[in-house]
């Protein structure tokens, strides 16, 4: 125990450093990237961006709060929609219509989930499931038309960068600059959410449903809060998505995209927030690597991936790095003030597990 | 009147089919306590098995009954290696195994026989049963109805008669103490989704000659199947197959009375009715709500 008084270092970093350095690293690649690439690869990374929030918004609900859903696709939906017909029919600026978005989404899900937080575990993802099949029909419906667009959809334009920025920006590396500002400020806000007392609380929906309430956690508002913010999250993304793709229709929004947002999560890393960023880039480019490992039917590679990552890593990317970062320190690392730490814990790795 | 009576008998035809799904769902729910969302997909390529046999030549009841013994070897096998490493897993990962094998499934489908719509033919004669006057049945409906009911009585006649069929309610119920008195659990598990892909076959048969077949045709039929199941009761074999009439013979009523819900809200009107009962009854009509041991 003594050890875990002194901070162990490898190459002179703790594992705090470590963190902070990949951090700033990542910043400076994201920020360098648009600069380096065309505008279909800006593109592209805006898409990795916007579902790595579609993929935290699961998290939230899923890797902290314990809540299964399979239906997230409908809340990306709703956010898309909602954003694209307060453009197109309001007016409204996109920068504020899609807040907005999110918000509607963040009403009904937690609507969705007042009900939905009484059921647990694969009654809730039946509930979901249902949910998520069920959107593209509301969409299509009749008396939505004037607003939707019914089966045509609804077309909307990709605004221009403001006038006021120093340097001449093309539409696409604008918005992806704007989606990493939201994500940002979303992924910023998600960690200190999840550090405070109501994210506490949330995890200890998960881990210890029962003790939670009986410590006098209200479980049903929670759950219903976390859905509605998990709601917001994934709106958001939708709403960024109808802006870049500039346009949305009853048929892009399939089960699939609920599945889409799943497989994110479970490769990224549940209950992690930087490992959704790692599932925004499974989620753009792992269509691309899987149509060249078996042209005809990528569905079997998703597919496969799913039970193998569940298989031998279910914390996902994440969950894989924390491991390898945790073990290249108890091996390597060397610790302050106790100098023969080093080769002690070489020697005998056996022991300090 | 009459245009009850036919929507009513209507409703009961399709009633049928979403019934012997349900009685899938029970069966790997009793089994193990879970709900397989590839149950549908599942169906769905045993059903693409029978039409590729039926097409090679073979009678339709001998493609019938080999589609059903293999899609039972099927499920024994998808138990024993790709669920069983994930026994003591939690439900989530579960899940996600499940929405693995759907992709898995859907995806197989769509490569071996593409997504293009195949009809496929009802055993069936084709002349309507006239009942009365102004109400007639088709006898592909009728036949689907004989068909669900004599898979319960034989599930009935199975779990409730025989020795395995009592070893796997035992396991169901209570895996340690079975382990105690020497039945194999992990077996039971195994057989009962065998037993259930076998009846799911049976659904993907009977639906395909009303909706076609294309790979994604279960979607729907399965999120229909997931309603009368919770309606009757998860844990209640005769009660799913009640809660799949009952759903049949409503959903047929909504679509003529309120057209402007059913036709075009279909799927939402099967949501509606999953969450109306998990919320208000979660044990279904028949069925007991679990409880269990802190």
């Amino acid at each position: 125990m003594a050890r875990q008084l002194h901070e162990t270092r490898f190459a002179g970093l703790t594992g705090v450093g470590w963190r902070r350095s990949a951090l700033i690293l990542g910043l400076l690649i994201a920020v360098a990237l648009p600069f380096l690439s065309s505008d279909y690869r800006t593109y592209q990374f805006t898409n990795v961006l916007l579902w790595a929030i579609a993929v935290l918004g699961l998290n939230m609900l899923t890797g902290y709060c314990g809540q299964i859903s399979l239906g997230h696709g409908a809340f990306y939906a709703i956010g898309a929609y909602a954003t694209a017909v307060m453009i197109d029919k309001g007016e409204v600026p996109y920068y504020l219509a899609i807040p907005m978005g999110g918000v509607v989404a963040m009403f009904v899900g937690f609507l969705f989930g007042y009900p939905a937080g009484r059921l647990r575990g694969h009654y809730l993802a039946l509930a979901t499931f249902g949910l998520a099949i069920a959107v593209p029909q509301i969409l299509k419906y009749d008396l939505f038309e004037p607003w939707t667009g019914g089966v045509q959809g609804i077309f909307i334009f990709k605004p221009d960068p403001p006038a006021w920025l120093p340097l001449e920006l093309s539409k696409d590396q604008w918005l992806y600059f704007f989606s990493l500002g939201i994500l940002l400020v979303l992924f910023f806000a998600a960690w200190n959410i999840l550090r405070s007392r109501s994210g506490r609380a949330m995890i200890a929906i998960r881990t210890q449903h029962i003790a939670a309430e009986a410590m006098g956690v209200n479980t049903a508002l929670y759950k219903s809060l976390t859905f509605g913010l998990s709601a917001f999250y994934t709106g958001i993304a939708g709403a960024l998505s109808a802006i870049i793709v500039e346009f949305v229709s009853p048929d892009s929004f399939t089960f699939f995209i609920s599945i889409w947002i799943l497989i994110g999560m479970v490769v990224g890393g549940l209950g992690s927030i930087w490992g959704a960023v790692f599932g925004g880039l499974v989620i753009v480019y792992l269509p691309n690597v899987a149509e060249d490992v078996f042209k005809v039917a990528p569905a079997v590679v998703y597919g496969l991936i799913l039970i193998v990552v569940m298989y031998f890593m279910p914390m996902g990317a994440a969950g894989f790095v924390r491991l390898m970062g945790a073990r290249i320190m108890r091996k390597w690392g060397t610790t302050d003030g106790e100098p023969d730490q080093t080769s002690d814990a070489g020697q005998t790795p056996s022991a300090s597990r | 009147m009459d245009l009850f009576i036919q929507l009513v008998v209507a409703g009961l035809a399709a009633g049928g089919i979403y019934a012997s799904l349900a009685l899938a769902l029970v069966m790997i729910h009793e089994a193990t306590e879970l709900i397989n969302f590839a149950q549908g997909e599942m169906a769905m390529f045993s059903t693409y098995l029978a039409w590729t046999m039926i097409n090679a030549g073979f009678p339709y009841w001998a493609a019938f009954f080999l589609t059903v013994g293999i899609s039972f070897v099927g499920g024994v096998v998808i138990e024993r290696v790709i669920i069983r490493p994930f026994e003591r897993a939690a439900i989530f990962t579960l899940i996600v195994v499940f929405i693995a094998l759907l992709l898995i499934f859907n995806g197989l489908a769509g490569w071996i026989w593409t997504y293009t719509i195949k009809s496929f033919d009802s055993p069936f004669p084709e002349a309507p049963l006239v009942l009365m006057e102004g109400v007639s049945v088709r006898m592909h409906d009728v036949g689907a109805i004989g068909v669900t009911l004599v898979v319960l009585l034989l599930l009935y006649l199975f779990f409730r008669f025989t020795p395995i069929g009592l070893a796997m309610r035992a396991a169901a119920q209570d895996p340690t103490s079975s382990k105690l008195v020497g039945i194999r659990v992990g077996w039971m598990l195994a057989l009962g989704w065998g037993l259930a892909a076998a009846i799911g076959a049976v659904a993907g048969m009977m639906v395909a000659p009303i909706v076609f077949l294309d790979p994604s045709m279960m979607a729907g039929i399965l999120l229909y199947g997931f309603a009368s199941a919770l309606l009757g009761g998860i844990n209640n074999p005769g009660g799913a197959v009640a809660g799949g009439f009952i759903v049949g013979v409503f959903e047929n009523l909504i679509g003529a009375y309120m057209p402007f819900i059913g036709n075009e809200l279909k799927l939402t009107v099967a949501l509606a009715i999953i969450i109306v009962v998990v919320i208000f009854r979660p044990g279904g009509l028949f069925g007991k709500v679990a409880v269990s041991r802190v």
